[in-house]
């Protein structure tokens, strides 16, 4: 008899799932608008050119060797990634008061920024803090911050589904009204699974209450570059709460905006009062990665610390991103046009409105379970759809789907 | 006032701070026999020329790209890696019973399989199964299982100062003695810090005592291939205990025998009864993935499993390996020798006998203080070298 006889299926991942059964689906018409990687308008993964030609030279560097990393990880790494959060100019960067913490992808970065804070955030044991991601929210979020030992994870008024936006009044209520200290994961740009953003306006709001309730800041930044096409104003709203004085966290991924999923490149920025509680703060950090990961990955990292650091390399990283987020443009106008073309009943200005990877279409699950089944458009159940996996080839087919789901499903 | 205040200066890792330190020790005759990485007779560290070479194959494939792998990680690098750990020809593998998860280096494997052992081993909270582990052990040992959350973990006995040996009866009994479902952490060859291993008739004698007892068995195997020189022979133990029919995890790091300390290749095989529990365990620990790391990083994996899979590539790597091996065994004897030739008070046989990285010299704190202090060469309080430098 086996001593694993009472462990129990787990179901799987939903958006690997959706993935795999797209794989087995034999329909020459199938569409794939799951999972969140980018397509080239042939439907192909896209390695950066500026990530090949960093690899080669890498590969071909007879100083490097493969030596442990630092618990903490690459400095030079972490410095520059930093410093594209944060901005070149940065105060906090200039006040020695920004440290971080190389990280596996953005998983990584908010696993050690909670494991960190379950322990040490108000007091000695946060079991009970309340952590708020939004309705909706990536939906790996709240296991992340359940298996770092928080209990009470619970959800923020965020998207409005009847107005197909968000919902200011409900997410500053919830702020005003939660208790003091809790902790709120706040997308930093291009909001998953809505592609929903505040406005300027409506970040500063946002901050005002947290600071005057005294709110933990835990910005996730998975597509910074991504969402506009422009770095720095992908990172508006990080910087503003830095210069309003937060003391925070920035868990950012470098797995969409260099392309390098496979190689888990994040990190973890931190943002103290000053140089001292820093270091006591890194010093905790080494203890925790040491025993998850002893000391983190070296190969993207250090393909991402040269591109940033070597200006030709930097703006030729910066076009490639801007190659990305102009075709996810693209296809957001054009899907539009086509579905007004049609008359698809409905309103779809959302589509150009949202930004980033996805577009909260509006599709209720039985339409979403028409459109996969009947249609061979493989979306989430949410209605989410990867802005991506629309080509110029078949985003007609994706528009006819759209358009004949809508008006045969209720 | 920072929001941080409170939050207390964590002490640094012992052999990191102790290679600080070595770092900024002027000294021209200063030596570094801390942290674990082989070095060459150069004193330099060395990538493994196999490892150069797939990584030139790997960069001008432009079939690969950087998509994400699987949970579990790169299909061809677990089944090649816990092909390595339990043979060619083994059975539990042709019976479709053993698992892997690819995992950040043997840290990261020790800690997906203690998370799982903690929620699903023997009921489904197991805060408070005992955890063994050998008296002395890898410093961070406790911590990974601690952090898991197990809530009792203890030593057993292993290192006996007095003979400077195995004290295998002290083991023995431990084994008798711990209450049933106890998890062990079994050094799989070349036990770190000591560097003494049981012979194959004492693996007899603790299998036997385990197996009675329903302990649980975690093999970590770090030191593959480097301990003796031969792949097979540092795998004896784990062969053994799957061919005498345990359900075990094995946390494989391919650090040290593979030189790949920067790229966190490891591997958590998993031995079970029969591929329906398999299955269910996997579903499992992809789960535990998905909240730590998401999914694993591809470039060492890579690197491994092009070398393993490849017959012209692995008998390279076994020769890479086999030069590391050969210069620790070339640098015990000379050691040895010259300790001998010096008149050097005491036994010094041990450095001979005890196998892999390390040994455990045998000399006490303040002797340790003076080795560096005096003669700036730098150890583990332990008294544990480094037998490359």
């Amino acid at each position: 008899m086996s001593v694993f006889r009472d462990v129990t299926q787990a179901v799987p991942v939903a958006v690997f799932k959706l993935s795999q059964d797209f794989n087995n689906d034999q329909d020459p018409n199938k569409v794939n608008l799951g999972v969140g990687a980018y397509r080239t308008d042939e439907g192909l993964p896209w390695v950066l050119p500026v990530v090949k030609k960093v690899e080669k030279v890498i590969a071909h560097d007879d100083r490097l060797n493969h030596e442990y990393l630092p618990i903490l990880g690459l400095p030079q790494f972490r410095s520059s990634a930093s410093a594209i959060a944060l901005g070149a100019g940065s105060a906090a960067v200039r006040e020695d008061r920004v440290g971080a913490v190389q990280c596996l992808g953005g998983t990584g970065a908010l696993r050690i920024g909670a494991e960190f804070l379950r322990r040490f955030h108000d007091g000695s044991n946060n079991t009970q803090t309340p952590v708020y991601v939004s309705a909706p929210t990536w939906e790996n979020h709240n296991a992340v911050f359940a298996s770092a030992g928080f209990e009470d994870v619970r959800s923020y008024k965020y998207w409005d589904a009847q107005n197909r936006g968000l919902d200011l009044a409900g997410f500053l209520g919830d702020l005003e009204t939660c208790p003091e200290h809790s902790i709120f994961v706040l997308h930093a740009c291009a909001h998953n699974p809505t592609g929903t953003d505040p406005t300027q306006e409506q970040w500063m709001k946002v901050a005002e209450v947290m600071m005057r309730r005294r709110l933990f800041v835990f910005f996730d930044s998975a597509y910074q570059g991504f969402a506009s096409g422009d770095l720095d104003k992908d990172a508006w709203a990080i910087r503003y709460f830095v210069s309003m004085g937060f003391e925070m966290f920035c868990a950012q991924s470098f797995s969409k905006n260099f392309g390098l999923y496979n190689e888990r490149v994040g990190n973890l920025t931190i943002v103290a009062r000053d140089p001292d509680n820093l270091q006591r703060v890194l010093s905790q950090m080494e203890k925790i990665v040491r025993t998850t990961w002893s000391n983190p990955p070296s190969q993207g990292a250090r393909l991402v610390a040269i591109t940033l650091s070597d200006p030709a390399l930097f703006e030729d990283w910066k076009a490639n991103v801007k190659t990305m987020a102009d075709r996810v443009l693209l296809m957001r106008a054009q899907l539009q046009a086509k579905l007004q073309a049609l008359g698809t009943p409905g309103t779809w200005g959302h589509i150009t409105q949202q930004i980033g990877m996805f577009s909260f279409t509006g599709l209720n699950p039985q339409q979403v379970e028409f459109m996969v089944k009947e249609r061979h458009v493989y979306l989430m159940a949410s209605g989410r759809i990867n802005m991506c996996g629309l080509t110029t080839k078949n985003i007609d087919y994706v528009a006819q789907s759209i358009h004949a789901t809508v008006t045969s499903v209720q | 006032m920072s929001i941080f205040s409170e939050v207390p200066q964590a002490p640094p890792v012992a052999v990191f701070k102790l290679t600080a330190d070595f770092r900024e020790d002027s000294h021209p005759q200063k030596v570094n026999l801390g942290v674990g990485a082989y070095r060459t007779d150069e004193c330099q560290p060395w990538v493994l020329p196999v490892v150069k070479k797939v990584e030139r194959l790997i960069v001008e494939d432009s079939s690969l790209n950087h998509e994400y792998l699987p949970i579990l990680g790169l299909p061809e690098f677990r089944s090649a890696s816990s092909k390595v750990a339990l043979g060619d020809d083994s059975p539990a593998i042709k019976e479709n019973r053993v698992g892997a998860v690819q995992a950040l280096g043997g840290t990261g494997a020790l800690r997906i399989g203690g998370e799982f052992l903690r929620r699903w081993y023997n009921g489904t909270n197991n805060t408070a199964t005992p955890i063994y582990v050998s008296a002395p052990t890898w410093e961070n040992h406790n911590a990974v299982f601690a952090d898991a959350g197990f809530k009792d973990i203890r030593p057993y006995h292993y290192w006996d100062g007095a003979k400077k040996g195995l004290d295998i009866s002290g083991l023995l009994d431990d084994l008798e003695k711990a209450p049933e479902a106890s998890v062990f952490v079994l050094h799989a060859c070349a036990h770190n810090p000591t560097g003494t291993d049981p012979t194959q008739d004492e693996w007899k004698q603790i299998a036997e005592v385990m197996k009675r007892r329903n302990l649980f068995v975690f093999f970590d195997s770090a030191y593959q291939g480097f301990a003796s020189g031969s792949l097979d022979k540092d795998a004896w133990a784990i062969r053994y205990f799957v061919s005498e029919g345990f359900e075990l995890f094995v946390a494989q790091s391919f650090s040290k025998n593979f030189g790949l300390y920067n790229e966190r290749v490891g591997n958590l095989t998993v031995v079970a009864k029969d591929n329906e529990n398999l299955t269910r365990i996997l579903s499992q620990m992809e789960k535990i993935v998905r909240t730590t790391w998401s999914n694993p990083p591809s470039q060492g994996a890579r690197i491994v499993s092009k070398t393993l899979n490849c017959p012209e590539l692995f008998a390279e790597w076994k020769g890479n390996v086999k030069t590391m091996a050969d210069r620790v065994l070339l640098m015990r004897d000379q050691l040895k020798a010259k300790l001998q030739a010096l008149g050097t008070p005491g036994t010094w046989d041990h450095i001979t006998q005890q196998i892999g990285m390390f040994s455990f010299t045998g000399l006490n704190p303040k002797q340790v203080e003076y080795m560096i202090k005096e003669k700036h060469v730098y150890l583990m309080a332990s008294g544990r070298i480094k037998c490359v430098v």
